[in-house]
């Protein structure tokens, strides 16, 4: 296991792609130091920013980084991972586990924005809240995340699972507008509350909000009433309103909304 | 035998011992490359760059002691554009289609892209005083006013997309074939295409009529092509040639649908085969993902349905129109894979090479950079074999490659890629390194007296990705790949001389008021708007 302590408070972003267990594997603590990083505009080792201390593994564990310390700043941890573990005791910058095709980063505070972006396999899973766009796509890219897990303990920010393609975002806590935007496929689901506006433009796809929608876009219409849901082998008791859409994009997508807790939606009953 | 460069251009003889020796035994030297077709700059460009933001994140240059940062991948920002032309060995780079009102914008990007010499053709097939004086048989007041247009926009030659269909499209409608009538300015196609060839031979312009045709990339259209060809067969002097039918393989479709869709390129080739006036360039399709802008509205619409993908479309006020798709050519999708078929097959169909032009039309059919990817499937039977193994089923029983045994040289390569394109493009002083030509030179690192590219088609390729070295105005710019003196090149720009100075009426004037955002003031560009400008003089029968 190797631990990384942060030397100083990072002022301006610092990008390290380079905290990844497929780079520090197979390497001492001397050469991880002299990998490259960027601090705002310098180029940097690891060695100038964190104290690097390496403990010998025990066989039987998966290779671990452990991050200990305030790197609410660093970006890009665990960027194309694909094995091993991360884990940040405190708060992740931007872009964590970005690509990442396996193994496991868990996050004991919070995670910002685009966490998870285009991950292809693997889990990612957050004790505190997330900000926006998790499990999302590049900018202007329609290759969202296509496969894996993302487990949000607190909140979850805007367009969490813009053009999502496969695998799960759980969120335990409440998320904000746009959930499952442009989704292809995949299933999101919400335990908490939604601001609205879920499943804008998804073409296919399943979001599951057990808690309270403002109200369900005009480009979606009402299929059934459904007692209960599968969530990957997991069953979530209902009942929930089952919708189809989004129709605007002839799409197939279904938004499954708690009953109980979504009592303004009744009207909806008499078109069924 | 030795090549001598002095003050930028080759001469007969140098004093040896004074003289830098570039030592360039058992290598390929050739002229600087010269592209005829490649949008690398103006106000399309940068939407399609602004629309794309997820085609730069992977592909980025960093920037060192010589060069600045960019990004590529398909529409690679200005400064990258010419970085990667340059370490190919290329040293002239035409962009076609601006609209003229886009010529501001245009150039200041042209300034902006290092290490190649370069110009830029302004679309006037739609143009609304073109087709007003060519409804009404005023060609020399059309040539007149095209003159003009040249010196405006500082432009070179006179490009036409889809002759009348842009206009008509401006009111939701396309034209349909040649003598098919524009609504409003009761014009055809066929009258539009053989007034402007009329004025090209009028003005003396060096390039031909640079034509995109009309029905481009739809099913069956090689028939339109052969048409278009044959509507100025008898506008043309012997041995010249009349039009430039560019990015032929998008113009090139049999069939009467998506699924029924073939090649036509072996009636195209044909044709070609017995008639000296036309020319060519392939517009080969890549395997990749990549950024289609075209000014023809209509087809780009069309590519939008046929997608699904985001997109951008635009009516350039009274001149013409523009849009722009992300397209991904895949090898399985059967219409695909004939694209990449159809345009191979032209290539070595046509059996002049002083006919047919390599072009990717950059970005439409893929990025420039793929050249040497092209120049190895001219090369080796072998290459297009093994890509042939790889692509649809259906468009490899339709393919005629597999039946086609030859495979171009290296001397043919040199006129496909920058002999052939400078002649077609009355360049005198490029493509060729005779006493008096520009000093642009391109060597690289392949011995073709020992290697034989049908075979060894991995070598020649990687030979022509990096230059060994480029030479530009007779300094070396690039040295094994790398840039080793950003250099700035030249605009070229064509200044008709007609008889009598151009006055612009007042009817023109008054026209600008109503229909331009752009006053007429302030609409030509003056000489001192470019950095290293190149008038070429010409003396016009007007």
């Amino acid at each position: 296991m190797i631990t990384l302590y942060p030397k100083r408070l990072f002022k301006v972003p610092v990008e390290a792609e380079c905290i990844c267990p497929d780079v520090f594997a197979e390497k001492s603590a001397k050469e991880i130091a002299t990998l490259q990083i960027w601090e705002g505009n310098r180029k940097r080792t690891l060695g100038d920013l964190f104290k690097i201390k390496h403990e010998t593994d025990s066989p039987t564990e998966e290779f671990t980084i452990r991050i200990c310390g305030d790197v609410s700043k660093v970006r890009k941890i665990g960027a194309k991972m694909s094995m091993g573990n991360i884990i940040v005791e405190g708060d992740a910058d931007m872009h964590l586990g970005e690509e990442m095709k396996g193994g496991i980063i868990t996050v004991t505070g919070n995670a910002d924005s685009w966490t998870g972006s285009m991950m292809k396999n693997g889990t990612i899973e957050i004790k505190g809240n997330a900000g926006d766009y998790i499990g999302a796509s590049y900018r202007g890219s329609t290759q969202g995340m296509s496969g894996g897990k993302i487990i949000i303990h607190g909140n979850a920010g805007y367009e969490v699972g813009c053009f999502m393609r496969k695998g799960l975002i759980k969120v335990h806590g409440d998320i904000g507008r746009f959930a499952g935007i442009h989704m292809r496929d995949g299933t999101i689901f919400i335990q908490g509350n939604s601001e609205g506006r879920a499943g804008a433009q998804m073409i296919n796809g399943k979001i599951v909000v057990c808690g309270y929608i403002p109200s369900i876009l005009p480009t979606f219409t009402i299929d059934d009433i459904r007692p209960k849901v599968k969530v990957n082998e997991e069953n979530v008791e209902g009942p929930f309103y089952r919708f189809v859409g989004d129709l605007a994009d002839g799409g197939d997508g279904k938004l499954f909304v708690s009953k109980t807790k979504n009592p303004h939606l009744s009207s909806y009953e008499e078109y069924l | 035998m030795d090549i001598a460069i002095k003050d930028g251009k080759i001469v007969e003889k140098v004093d040896e011992k004074k003289a830098e020796v570039v030592d360039a035994s058992r290598m390929i030297v050739m002229p600087g490359g010269v592209d005829i077709h490649c949008h690398i700059a103006g106000a399309e460009v940068n939407s399609g760059r602004i629309l794309r933001p997820e085609d730069h994140f992977k592909d980025v240059e960093a920037k060192t002691a010589l060069t600045r940062s960019g990004v590529g991948y398909s529409i690679p920002s200005t400064f990258t554009t010419g970085y990667r032309y340059s370490r190919m060995g290329y040293t002239t780079v035409m962009n076609p289609s601006m609209p003229p009102l886009e010529a501001r914008h245009t150039h200041e990007e042209l300034d902006d892209t290092p290490m190649v010499d370069k110009a830029t053709y302004p679309l006037l097939g739609d143009w609304w005083f073109v087709l007003e004086h060519l409804r009404d048989g005023l060609l020399e007041e059309c040539a007149a006013h095209v003159a003009w247009m040249m010196s405006a926009t500082k432009g070179y030659a006179i490009k036409i997309v889809n002759p009348g269909g842009l206009e008509a499209w401006g009111f939701g409608r396309n034209v349909k074939n040649l003598d098919d009538p524009v609504r409003y300015f009761n014009i055809t196609p066929r009258e539009i295409l053989r007034g402007l060839c009329r004025v090209n031979k009028l003005l003396n312009m060096p390039h031909t009529i640079h034509v995109h045709t009309n029905n481009l990339g739809q099913p069956g259209n090689y028939l339109t092509t052969l048409e278009t060809m044959k509507c100025v067969e008898d506008l043309a002097e012997e041995g010249h040639p009349a039009i430039h039918i560019t990015h032929c393989q998008f113009s090139a479709f049999k069939g009467s649908d998506w699924g029924t869709m073939s090649s036509g390129a072996e009636e195209i080739a044909k044709y070609v085969n017995h008639h000296s006036h036309v020319t060519l360039d392939m517009g080969q399709v890549i395997f990749t993902d990549t950024t289609t802008m075209t000014a023809d509205g209509p087809f780009q619409y069309g590519l939008y349905q046929l997608s699904g993908n985001k997109w951008v479309n635009h009516d350039v006020e009274t001149e013409t129109s523009a849009g722009i798709v992300p397209f991904r050519y895949k090898r399985k999708s059967a219409v695909h894979a004939t694209q990449w078929s159809i345009a191979l097959e032209l290539a070595l169909l046509i059996k002049d090479p002083w006919k047919i032009y390599m072009t990717t039309d950059h970005p439409n059919g893929g990025p420039f950079t793929a050249y040497p990817h092209i120049i190895a499937w001219l090369m080796s039977g072998v290459a297009r074999k093994k890509t042939m193994s790889k692509i649809s089923k259906r468009a490899r029983r339709k393919s005629l490659l597999p039946s086609i045994a030859r495979e171009l040289g290296f001397y043919e390569i040199a006129i496909v890629t920058r002999a052939g394109q400078a002649k077609a493009l009355g360049l005198k002083q490029k493509g060729h390194l005779g006493v008096g030509a520009d000093a642009d030179v391109a060597v690289y690192d392949i011995n073709p007296e020992l290697v034989d590219p049908s075979k060894k088609y991995k070598t020649a390729r990687r030979a022509f990705k990096r230059a060994a070295y480029t030479i530009k105005g007779g300094e070396i710019v690039v040295k094994d790949g790398q840039i080793v003196r950003p250099v700035f090149g030249k605009t070229f720009w064509v200044d008709v001389k007609t008889s009598l100075p151009i006055e612009v009426n007042d009817d023109i004037k008054r026209k600008f008021r109503e229909y331009w955002t752009v006053e007429y003031e302030n609409y030509p560009i003056p000489d001192r708007f470019l950095h290293v400008p190149a008038p070429i003089p010409v003396k016009a029968e007007v």
